[in-house]
Parts: C-alpha cells; sequence; structure tokens
C-alpha cells in the first residue's frame, strides 16, 4: 500500500471559499477587503520557497518536528485488538499541535506587514501557541480569553502573560470560546489595517479554513511517512478529535485520497446528548442544523430561531457550538464519519492513557484516545488505529484533579 | 393604495430631499426593555420625525456590534424575542398608522433559521420594507440569493460599505443595492463616539463617484452636532446606539421621543450646501 489506491478526488474549497454549500465568507464588509488582502497574500506565500523554506526550518528547528509516532504497546495488549498507534503532537513545542498553524499564520502576518496580532483561545492551548510565536518573531499579541475558561484554565493564562501577551478577559454572553471570537472579530474589526487575526481552527470565513488546514497538513504528512516507514503499511483507522476541527483535517487532510483508509472524528459528547449539554454537532440533529457562526456556513448548535445554543464540554477546547466547514463536507460525502465521546469517558480515556503508555493527553485528545479504546477490541489483531494526540494534559490537571479519584 | 417595499424607501428619500433635509433614519431593537415598550418606543420615533426606521432583529452573537447594542439584543432574547415577533411588530406599527419606512437589520442566522424565502414573503406581508444584513455581503452566494428574493417580493436589500472597501467591493455594493447603501463612518463595531472621522467626506464623495442612490451613514452618530455634520455630506442618517441606551431609562418613550425630536431637527440642512446651491 505504499502508492495511492485510489484517486479520491479532493478539490476544495472552490475558488469563493465554499466546501460544497459549506463555508463561504460571512463577516461585516469592514473585513472582507481584509479577507481578500489575506487570501493573496497566502496564495503568493505559498509559491514562494523562501516563505515555505522558512517555515520549513522552524518547524523543525523551533517546534521540533517531526513529531514521533508511539506504538502505544502496553493499551494495545489491554485492549486486545487492534494496535493503536499515536502521532504525539503533545510533544510540539508549546504543548499542541496549534503551534503549526499559528507559526505559518505570524510569518504570513510579518510578510503582510501586520505587526499586531490577535486571537481568541479556549483551552488556552491556541492562546499560548499564539503567544510563542509573537515573543519568537517580535509581534504585538493580545488574547481573547472567556472569564469561564481562565477560571478552568489558570496555568495557560500565566503562560501567555510570562510569553509577553496581553490576556483580555472576555466577559459577555457564556464567556467561553464563542465569546472570544466574538470580541476578536470586534477588535479585528476596529484594527483591521495593523493587526491580524490569527485564528486557530479550521473554521471562520474564507480562507482561514483552507489556510489552517494547509499549515496543520504537516501532522498528516509526517503520520503517513512515518506509519510506511515503521509499519510498513497506511493505518486502517484514523481518529482525531473535532472541535473546531483543526487537528482532525491536519491529520485527515493526508489521507483523504488514501480511500482504503477510515477517518473518524470525534465530538464533544458532553453529559450526553440527551441532555443537551454537549458540543456534538453531528450526533444532534434537533439541535444542530446549517447555520451562520462567526463567518462560515456549517452545522451549528441552535435555538429553533437561529440564536447561537450554549454547549459544555469538560474540555475547553472542544466546548464550541459549530465545526469547521471542511468536516461536515467530508461526513456529508461519506469520505469521514464522525461520532462522540462524553466528559467521563474522556476523562477515563485520561486516566488509562497516563496508566498504561505514561502519555498525560490534553482532555481534548482524550475524546479521540477515547473512541480507539471503544473500537480497539471490536478489531482484529491486525487491524492499525493512528490516534492524533493533538495536546498534552498538563493545563487539564486542576480540572482533572476535581473530577477523578486517584 | 400607498408606495411600499423599495417604492416606499424611495419615496421617503426623495421627500426629505425636496424639503431640504436628510433622511434622519433609527435604530431600535424588538423586545427590549420588553416588547410592548419597545412597539411604543418605534411609534415614538415614527411621530418625532423619523423618516425610515431601522427594526432590530435580537442575535446572541452579533458580532459588528458594541457594547450596547450587544445588552440591548440579550436583554430582548433574554425575553424570548423571536422573528416572528419581530413581523408581528412591523404589523402592529402598520396598524398603528405608521407609514414611514421600516427596515429590517439583523444578522444572518435567524433569517437563514426561519427561511429566507418564507422570510421575505412574511416581511412584505407584515408591511417590512426591507433589509440590511451586517454579515451577509452582497457577492456571497446567499446575499446574492437573499437580494433576488427581496426583489422578487418588491423589499429594499440595502448593503454595508466601509471606509476599507475597495472601489472593486463599492461597485459591488452599488450593483446590488436596492433601496440606499448604509455607510458605515468608522473601522469599527456600533457605538455612540465622541467625534465623527475626520475622513467621513472624502469617503461618501468616494462612493458617491459610484452610485446615484441615497446613502446613509451609520455608527458611532450619537449627538445632535453629529447629525448636522452628517446631514451636509449624506442622504440619510443613521443614530443607533444613542437611542438604544435610553432604552432603561425611567421613562424609555419620553427619553427616546426627546432625543429623536433634536436628532430630527438637527438633519434639517440649514447652511448653503451643495444641493441648496442648486436650487
Amino acid at each position: 500500500m505504499n502508492e495511492k489506491t485510489t484517486a479520491f478526488a479532493w478539490p476544495y474549497p472552490d475558488p469563493e471559499g465554499w466546501f460544497g454549500p459549506y463555508g463561504g465568507k460571512f463577516v461585516p464588509e469592514t473585513l472582507m477587503p481584509a479577507l481578500e488582502e489575506l487570501e493573496a497574500a497566502y496564495r503568493a506565500a505559498r509559491e514562494d520557497a523562501a516563505f515555505q523554506k522558512e517555515f520549513d526550518d522552524l518547524l523543525r528547528t523551533y517546534v521540533g518536528r517531526p513529531t514521533p509516532v508511539t506504538y502505544a504497546r502496553r493499551l494495545s495488549e489491554h485492549l486486545g485488538g487492534a494496535h493503536i498507534y499515536l502521532k504525539r503532537e503533545d510533544l510540539a513545542h508549546s504543548g499542541a499541535h496549534k503551534i503549526n498553524n499559528a507559526l505559518g499564520q505570524a510569518l504570513l502576518a510579518r510578510r503582510m506587514g501586520k505587526h499586531r496580532i490577535i486571537a481568541e483561545t479556549g483551552a488556552g492551548q491556541h492562546g499560548v501557541a499564539t503567544a510563542t510565536v509573537a515573543a519568537l518573531l517580535g509581534l504585538e499579541c493580545v488574547i481573547y480569553m472567556g472569564m469561564v475558561d481562565m477560571e478552568r484554565q489558570r496555568p495557560n493564562v500565566f503562560r501567555m502573560e510570562l510569553l509577553g501577551a496581553r490576556v483580555q478577559p472576555v466577559d459577555a454572553g457564556s464567556r467561553t470560546l464563542k465569546d472570544a471570537i466574538n470580541e476578536a472579530i470586534r477588535d479585528w474589526v476596529t484594527n483591521v489595517r495593523t493587526t491580524h487575526y490569527l485564528l486557530g481552527s479550521a473554521l471562520g470565513p474564507h480562507p482561514y479554513p483552507m489556510i489552517v488546514r494547509d499549515f496543520q497538513s504537516v501532522i498528516g504528512r509526517e503520520a503517513r511517512a512515518q506509519m510506511l516507514e515503521q509499519v510498513g503499511r497506511l493505518p486502517d483507522t484514523v481518529i482525531a478529535c473535532v472541535g473546531g476541527g483543526s487537528n482532525a483535517i491536519g491529520i485527515f487532510s493526508a489521507f483523504i485520497e488514501d480511500e482504503g483508509v477510515r477517518l473518524i472524528g470525534v465530538e464533544a459528547g458532553g453529559r450526553g446528548i440527551e441532555t443537551g449539554e454537549h458540543a456534538a454537532r453531528f450526533a444532534d440533529p434537533q439541535r444542530a442544523r446549517l447555520g451562520v457562526l462567526h463567518g462560515t456556513k456549517s452545522y451549528v448548535l441552535q435555538t429553533p430561531d437561529g440564536q447561537i445554543a450554549l454547549t459544555h464540554s469538560v474540555s475547553a477546547g472542544l466546548d464550541y457550538a459549530s465545526v469547521g466547514p471542511e468536516h461536515a463536507l467530508l461526513r456529508e460525502v461519506g469520505r469521514a464519519e464522525y461520532t462522540y465521546a462524553t466528559d467521563d469517558e474522556a476523562l477515563d480515556a485520561f486516566r488509562t492513557l497516563a496508566r498504561f503508555e505514561g502519555i498525560i493527553p490534553a482532555l481534548e485528545s482524550a475524546h479521540a484516545v477515547a473512541h480507539a479504546i471503544k473500537l480497539a477490541p471490536t478489531l482484529p489483531r491486525d487491524h492499525i488505529i493512528l490516534v492524533n494526540l493533538s495536546g498534552r494534559g498538563d493545563k487539564d490537571l486542576e480540572t482533572v484533579r476535581g473530577t477523578l479519584n486517584l | 393604495m400607498p408606495d411600499t417595499g423599495i417604492a416606499r424607501v424611495e419615496t421617503a428619500f426623495a421627500r426629505a430631499r425636496r424639503q431640504g433635509r436628510a433622511a434622519f433614519m433609527p435604530y431600535y431593537v424588538v423586545g427590549y426593555p420588553d416588547l410592548e415598550t419597545s412597539v411604543a418606543v418605534f411609534k415614538a420615533l415614527a411621530d418625532a420625525g423619523a423618516d425610515l426606521i431601522e427594526v432590530g432583529v435580537p442575535f446572541s452573537d452579533p458580532l459588528a456590534d458594541g457594547p450596547t447594542n450587544q445588552m440591548a439584543a440579550q436583554i430582548a432574547l433574554r425575553n424570548g424575542t423571536t422573528v416572528r415577533d419581530v413581523l408581528d411588530t412591523v404589523a402592529r406599527l402598520r396598524a398603528q398608522g405608521v407609514t414611514i419606512p421600516l427596515v429590517l437589520m439583523g444578522y444572518y442566522n435567524p433569517f437563514l433559521a426561519y427561511g429566507v424565502e418564507v422570510l421575505c414573503r412574511d416581511a412584505a406581508a407584515a408591511g417590512a420594507d426591507g433589509f440590511i444584513v451586517p454579515d451577509l455581503p452582497p457577492d456571497v452566494r446567499d446575499g446574492e440569493e437573499m437580494r433576488d428574493l427581496c426583489a422578487k417580493h418588491g423589499l429594499a436589500f440595502v448593503p454595508l460599505l466601509a471606509p476599507t472597501s475597495t472601489e472593486a467591493r463599492v461597485r459591488v455594493a452599488a450593483r446590488a443595492a436596492r433601496g440606499f447603501i448604509y455607510l458605515v463612518s468608522v473601522t469599527g463595531i456600533t457605538g455612540a463616539r465622541d467625534r465623527l472621522p475626520p475622513d467621513l467626506a472624502a469617503f461618501v464623495a468616494r462612493v458617491r463617484k459610484h452610485t446615484d442612490l441615497p446613502l446613509a451613514v451609520g455608527f458611532g452618530i450619537a449627538r445632535p452636532e453629529h447629525a448636522r455634520q452628517v446631514a451636509r455630506i449624506a442622504d440619510g442618517v443613521v443614530v443607533g446606539s444613542a437611542i438604544v441606551r435610553l432604552g432603561l431609562r425611567d421613562d424609555p418613550v419620553g427619553a427616546v421621543r426627546a432625543l429623536a425630536q433634536e436628532l430630527a431637527e438637527a438633519t434639517e440642512i440649514v447652511e448653503t450646501t451643495v444641493a441648496g446651491a442648486e436650487q
């Protein structure tokens, strides 16, 4: 299986920024020229060997790429079924995959002559990654973060401040990721001439879903080559957690055209779908319908009257009412499937991975691990599962200590 | 039969121009601080001399709005205000004899949830005259669809332009607009400000080169002296947050009426202007 077995064409987004019926640009007019400028700058950078070389060099010498693929031997033996491999984004500098995109966009911002960057953060991982690259490149940095999230991710707030960023508390609405994005967009509308909005997930208006995917695609490219080198073949199943969906699209993108590889995204099931307290956009057709949030058309958890619903997840990074438009299309055409793990399942997986492999995953990534734990025993011994371990769990220790009896 | 839709909007601007005024265009939110009060505020705005009213449709995540309009939307939603309530409000105002244009202003998702085609039909039936949707650019697929559906029902479709808009985007808006074009005065969000941006006249002139449609200016216009200045350079003056923030006063209807009368007077063009010089 060294060669691609089929040519599953994936020509998305189209020139207008659509992934089939999903995506597009739904923003105030003030931002439309900035999106056009960003797209032009990105397309030029993509063709520019010097830009790509600087990005690749920094990924290697600063981020620490390639990140390894680890065989989870004890966990696989314990479960007795498929072999589980982990793509170790938790070992990337600053502790999660978020740095790949943050670095790429910060280089792009500098190229556009914008020396102030703003970002939203939920779990704090994207905020930390952005603050990190801002320090590296000498850019001014403001991070918007909901007050609820600041409370549950205190260590990351301190890290961002230590890195020289200003953390701006957001007291509006549900005071979580959704509101942090609202405030970041309001800042961008006001300061668009001097400021780049460093959006952290594969959502928002075009060209963001494309740019974020492309900068995260290094995860999949590396993992695909590593599987071929270490195991001699491609994985049968690739599993990743999906909030906005950047780590998932990053790893999926390299396998989309390998039609034999099953792609599974895992959403936050919260306290259970039936409770309504979750962030599972694909699992709850009563509450999630086609809608527009933060500049993109996709599945959105909302009221019957089109107001954005409040969501819940134990992991702040998955606690979001919409999902990246490319995932909506991958699901619609049947190329990827989506399921969910509840808070309790994620917390169990968090503990299990720590005990069996000596790896403490981020609570977000623990959702992907939880599904692998569910799936592996049902599969034969020659089946290979690759899990994207998108981040490490240091930031979650306080949260978990409150919920686990160790 | 009186004018409706686009024709009513055109008539309102033409009348104001004939009378040597810029159109006074207040904005207020349905359901804030409660549904009944908001209906009374809209009626008071009409009585106080508004030429056109922007009827605000509350949304949970109003990303082009400052704190005042965010708060108003939150309170309206806490009261359970729906798109249906907004349409009913329009119908009630028509029943109370309000004849000026009523243009619905709101974000796209609640309209999408209602169903844009059904919404245009119901809005026209209720007596509304058009739509302003700040997060729906006229050249995005959905924007083109909504523009066509508005046209089918004779409703105005009002695109926005901003100081950052390129010449190409000004042309796009000029082609798509029916009724008037809404110029966002500042690079920023809604909210009362102390002074107008210095480059406003140049911005209006830049758009004027591309269209004969009325140009209304909004965002940040809070005081009669602002309205007076904008009336000299544009065809319409939008005042939102400065009125909305009166909604929590003890007597919101009285407070709004008093400010609206002042603002309406301020849009009368007393000094010699280009328009005046032609007469």
